[in-house]
């Protein structure tokens, strides 16, 4: 909640870096062998084992102290801004940052899992980034693409569901196999289900969604007459999930702006602003959202009588 | 004598407040901020008055804004004034809020109203066909009354709900591309047809009462938004939050321009 106070300027969280960043800073100068040389021919990293433990039904029942289980959020939304910053605050380079970012994913993952939180989408490539440097870009997909594939087995046993959304026109084509088949071997699996936004924008989303009903439109399937919210929540991406809107949408590092994610789907969703860089975010940032989240009355425009 | 003092502190009040508004100006100002003017209600309820003083309250709170933003020089101001959800509240009290609507709404026509003080061109956004006739019919008049003024534009948003905005554009680019190839659709499309297409997107959105959610207000023009949640309810809010807003603005605003050029 922003307070009348200015916020501080968002600098180093001491707090934060002795709760796992300290452990995930290590695993990064393991696997990324080439952080630390001063000439950098290419980005030699390791592809990593996962280290996500199998659920357990005796680690599904407990929820930290204050949070009710009738109140948990059914569709979380997460915007993991700060890689960057993250990296530059450490004296390390930003693929440092992104790959202790897909770290601090994997714990929030994890806990959405056990707490019974059925969607998570997360914001991992805007339209907006394709103007970054094109190594970052690179990287950024080649990161994605290893990851898929290491993390397939896991996500498979852990009864994980993958969509992808998003325009998939720009991406390499070996990263558009892995992500059909990642799709395809998962699509029954009930658990959690976990949305990758990649090239993707809210905007983009109604756009598409315009574009497919002006179509059935001129194909006399529908009467422009008929167009409304619900044929438009139909057309949109979120369509994979049983719950396209969020209940909560979370960003990191400070930013007060949704930046155009998910437009559509966050009429009604809660807004919860984090202070710290994603890669610091974990466990402690997710209970401290999750308890806002349970705090506030929701009333969809109603009263609450 | 009281009188006296009472015109001596306004202009006090009124000369440090240019000081500060100068002051202001030296860093970049939004050229179009909105609100979520939340929590009448609860004011009147923490007040001990009787439930329509708080929007009572609210109406005064949003002429001083007016106010300000004139002062400033913040050329669009936009305002969620009823949503479309809200319909669903008990007959009695949309009743009294579209009595108090039609109240303001003629209020704006009269010679010595902030409307005319300021030339304030006022547009009124929304399905305007789901309100009764004598308030369509009095904001149809304001806002041919007002088209000529262009110092400040006042976007008063009722019977509105974001999704409804866009599902009545998306509607018109499909009748206006009927005949062309639907690919061809482009975001320019869907957003000249968009109500709120006379203003550019809003710098800043600001919401009273400590939500912090958008309740369906201007999905698609807030993306890029600095959104602020301010605890205070609508009546309570004042010059102070109004500072404070901008003042944040202004420590992100280069930051932004920077991403803006890139894009």
């Amino acid at each position: 909640m922003i307070s009348l106070r200015v916020p501080a300027p968002s600098s180093f969280n001491l707090q934060r870096f002795n709760s796992g960043a300290l452990e995930r800073r290590w695993k990064l100068g393991r696997d990324c062998f080439l952080s630390f040389t001063p000439n950098r021919i290419g980005l030699g990293v390791r592809s990593t084992k996962s280290e996500m433990a199998p659920f357990t039904a005796a680690e599904e029942e407990t929820l930290p102290e204050g949070l009710q289980p009738e109140l948990m959020p059914k569709h979380v939304a997460v915007i993991m801004d700060g890689n960057g910053r993250w990296a530059k605050n450490q004296g390390l380079q930003p693929w440092d940052g992104h790959r202790a970012g897909v770290e601090a994913l994997r714990e929030i993952v994890e806990l959405c899992g056990k707490w019974g939180i059925q969607v998570l989408t997360v914001f991992a490539f805007s339209t907006d980034n394709w103007i970054r440097p094109k190594i970052e870009i690179d990287f950024l997909l080649s990161l994605f693409e290893r990851t898929l594939k290491s993390e397939l087995e896991t996500l498979a046993k852990n009864n994980v569901r993958i969509s992808i959304i998003g325009d998939s026109s720009k991406l390499p084509k070996s990263l558009l196999k892995v992500i059909n088949e990642v799709e395809e071997v998962t699509k029954n699996n009930t658990r959690l289900q976990l949305i990758v936004a990649v090239g993707y924008s809210g905007k983009y989303d109604v756009l598409q969604a315009c574009r497919g009903i002006a179509q059935r439109v001129k194909d006399g399937e529908i009467d422009v007459e008929e167009i409304d919210e619900i044929l438009i929540e139909q057309e949109l991406e979120t369509n994979v999930t049983e719950f396209p809107y969020p209940d909560l949408l979370i960003r990191t590092s400070g930013e007060l702006r949704v930046s155009n994610f998910l437009l559509w789907q966050l009429a009604y969703t809660e807004l919860f602003f984090a202070q710290e860089m994603w890669p610091d975010f974990g466990r402690n940032g997710f209970v401290e959202a999750l308890m806002s989240f349970q705090q506030r009355q929701r009333r969809f425009g109603g009263r609450k009588s | 004598m009281g009188g006296e003092v009472r015109q001596l502190l306004e202009q006090i009040h009124r000369f440090s407040r240019r000081c500060l508004f100068r002051v202001l100006s030296m860093g970049p100002l939004p050229t179009h901020l909105a609100f979520i003017m939340d929590g009448n209600r609860r004011y009147a309820k923490k007040r001990g008055l009787e439930d329509g003083s708080g929007h009572k309250a609210g109406f005064s709170t949003l002429m001083s804004m007016l106010q300000y933003c004139y002062e400033l020089g913040i050329k669009y101001v936009t305002i969620y004034a009823f949503s479309i959800d809200n319909f669903r509240r008990k007959p009695e009290e949309v009743q009294s809020l579209m009595d108090l609507m039609l109240e303001k709404i003629k209020s704006l026509l009269d010679k010595e109203s902030i409307v005319h003080e300021y030339g304030i061109r006022v547009y009124f956004i929304g399905n305007l066909g789901l309100l009764n006739d004598q308030v369509r019919a009095a904001a149809e008049e304001v806002m041919k009354a007002t088209a000529k003024n262009s110092r400040v534009v006042l976007l008063v948003c009722v019977a509105y709900n974001s999704t409804d905005e866009i599902v009545q554009a998306v509607k018109r680019s499909c009748v206006d591309k009927a005949d062309r190839d639907t690919e061809r659709i482009q975001l320019v499309d869907i957003e000249e047809n968009m109500q709120m297409s006379v203003a550019p997107e809003p710098d800043i959105l600001i919401r009273s009462s400590g939500e912090t959610r958008l309740s369906n207000f201007l999905l698609w023009q807030t993306g890029n938004s600095q959104l602020f949640s301010l605890d205070a309810l609508w009546p309570e809010i004042g010059l102070r939050h109004l500072v404070w807003a901008i003042l944040n603005f202004q420590r992100s605003h280069s930051y932004l321009e920077k991403r803006k050029k890139q894009l």
